[in-house]
């Protein structure tokens, strides 16, 4: 596999090589481009530490919502990301190059969506343990946290995929990515939020982690093809 | 000689044949809604843990059932016209929808009014009443994302593949709301088990399921005229045959 990618890094052909060449564009762009990436992880920090402002800072409470406020916080700043995921590209054209290139939309979308991943979802999920720290979470909990989320931004990323895609261009399309992107992301929430607070409780998280891993499988599937059909329609 | 049927996917050819099943369908919706609401208010018997205040259920159960129906219906004629290409299809759904959100809220609605005096509370975050609630979302959605865009083609297309997306989710959302809370009583009726229920009660309810098909059919059509008078407003069909008659009633 190795091998492969790196044959396809230096020629730049065939569909790893385009694969790849997404990936490093879009991190490329991200890395010049910092204050909108630390944009989304900064809205992360801040709406986390809103609640212990808002509700006070009696520590039994603070714990008990600790799982859902970090998660909710996460939906939410992931969402804020997706605008960047492709109204940049649709904008200056080049996403009409993708979808006219001679390799699969498919897996060009694959690429954009992980290179949007690696820079707005692994941030909230290096950052989620020290935040769970200042609600006084324990030492086990915050692993779960972690690893929860390490599996569910990848969602995240994926069903907010299809919603960017379909409002390319439209009207109010941060208003209406946020109705159209959330109530599909509940389910995430509900398996991720639960799973910190079985672990607080003694419970197994095992339930938990793997429907969160099936959502990831199940939505690797589906996200990028309904992505691309999405960016075609937007296309017309 | 076999019978066309690609012809009723034709605007032109269904535009009169819905003129004339509407007012059928709102007749039947009425005279159904009529023996139904008698049933449910006057033959049906007061029951013996909830009084008086069950009989809500002849609005509310009918109306949780076409709300789930009519996203189904929904996204199946949005697959149609993804798959056909066929105008209709997305006119078809385009008219479902509203009545779909309003069925939603409806058995919101009523299910908040029989919630006080039963479970002493308004509102409960059970799995029932939040999937439900998420369907309100996906409506509200699928309707937004249409009325964003303004080339009918291409929202046709966006709203048709959210509609997929959501009825995918749909069960994914449902069970896991499930297995995250629940209050709601389970289903009263099903297909495998005798109903738990006086067969009265079941008979109004499903009289009453009866009326809200009819009136969801038949209000669709209506909005489906509507939707197509709209699109092919410089069809010539509708410039020789509708708009002169339109015209000539309103003066």
């Amino acid at each position: 596999m190795e091998a492969v990618l790196d044959t396809a890094r230096e020629n730049r052909t065939g569909l790893a090589g385009a694969f790849v060449s997404v990936v490093q564009r879009d991190l490329l762009l991200a890395v010049r481009r910092r204050a909108d990436v630390l944009t989304s992880f900064f809205f992360f920090i801040i709406v986390v530490s809103l609640f212990p402002l808002g509700v006070g800072p009696e520590p039994n409470t603070l714990r008990e919502i600790a799982p859902g406020v970090v998660w909710v916080a996460a939906l939410l700043a992931s969402m804020l990301a997706l605008h960047r995921l492709l109204a940049g590209d649709y904008a200056d054209g080049t996403l009409e190059q993708l979808v006219l290139s001679a390799q699969p939309l498919t897996v060009l979308v694959l690429g954009k969506i992980l290179a949007h991943w690696l820079v707005t979802g692994i941030p909230l999920v290096l950052i989620a343990p020290l935040l769970g720290l200042q609600f006084d979470l324990p030492g086990d909990a915050l692993a779960v946290m972690a690893l929860g989320l390490l599996l569910g931004t990848p969602v995240l990323s994926m069903l907010g995929a299809i919603g960017a895609a379909l409002t390319l261009g439209v009207r109010g399309a941060g208003g209406l990515v946020a109705l159209l992107v959330l109530p599909l992301y509940i389910p995430v929430l509900i398996f991720g939020a639960g799973a910190v607070s079985a672990a607080m409780s003694g419970q197994s998280v095992e339930g938990h982690m793997s429907l969160l891993a099936a959502f990831l499988l199940f939505s690797v599937v589906v996200a990028p093809w309904a992505t691309a059909a999405a960016i075609r329609i937007a296309m017309e | 000689m076999a019978l066309n049927l690609w012809r009723f996917a034709s605007p032109q050819v269904i535009y009169p044949i819905a003129g004339r099943m509407a007012p059928m369908f709102m007749a039947a919706a009425l005279a159904l809604a009529l023996a139904g609401l008698y049933i449910g208010f006057f033959v049906a018997p007061t029951d013996f843990q909830q009084g008086e205040s069950y009989r809500i259920i002849f609005i509310h159960v009918p109306a949780a059932w076409m709300s789930m129906l009519i996203y189904v219906v929904m996204a199946l004629w949005c697959a149609v016209g993804m798959i056909m290409n066929t105008r209709l299809s997305f006119m078809m759904a385009l008219a479902l929808a509203p009545t779909g959100a309003l069925m939603t809220f409806i058995a919101l609605w009523t299910g908040a009014l029989w919630g006080k005096p039963t479970w002493g509370t308004w509102w409960v975050w059970d799995a029932r009443l939040t999937s439900e609630l998420i369907l309100l979302f996906l409506y509200i959605g699928f309707m937004s994302l249409h009325a964003a865009i303004d080339d009918v083609r291409r929202a046709d297309r966006a709203a048709g593949l959210l509609a997929l997306v959501g009825v995918v989710n749909v069960p994914i959302i449902y069970f896991s709301v499930q297995w995250w809370n629940t209050l709601h009583q389970g289903a009263s009726v099903s297909l495998t088990r005798a109903p738990s229920m006086a067969t009265t009660m079941l008979t109004g309810m499903l009289v009453m399921a009866l009326a809200a098909w009819m009136y969801s059919i038949a209000v669709s059509l209506i909005r489906l005229r509507a939707i197509i008078l709209e699109r092919e407003a410089d069809a010539d069909w509708v410039r020789e045959q509708i708009a002169p008659a339109l015209r000539g009633a309103s003066t």
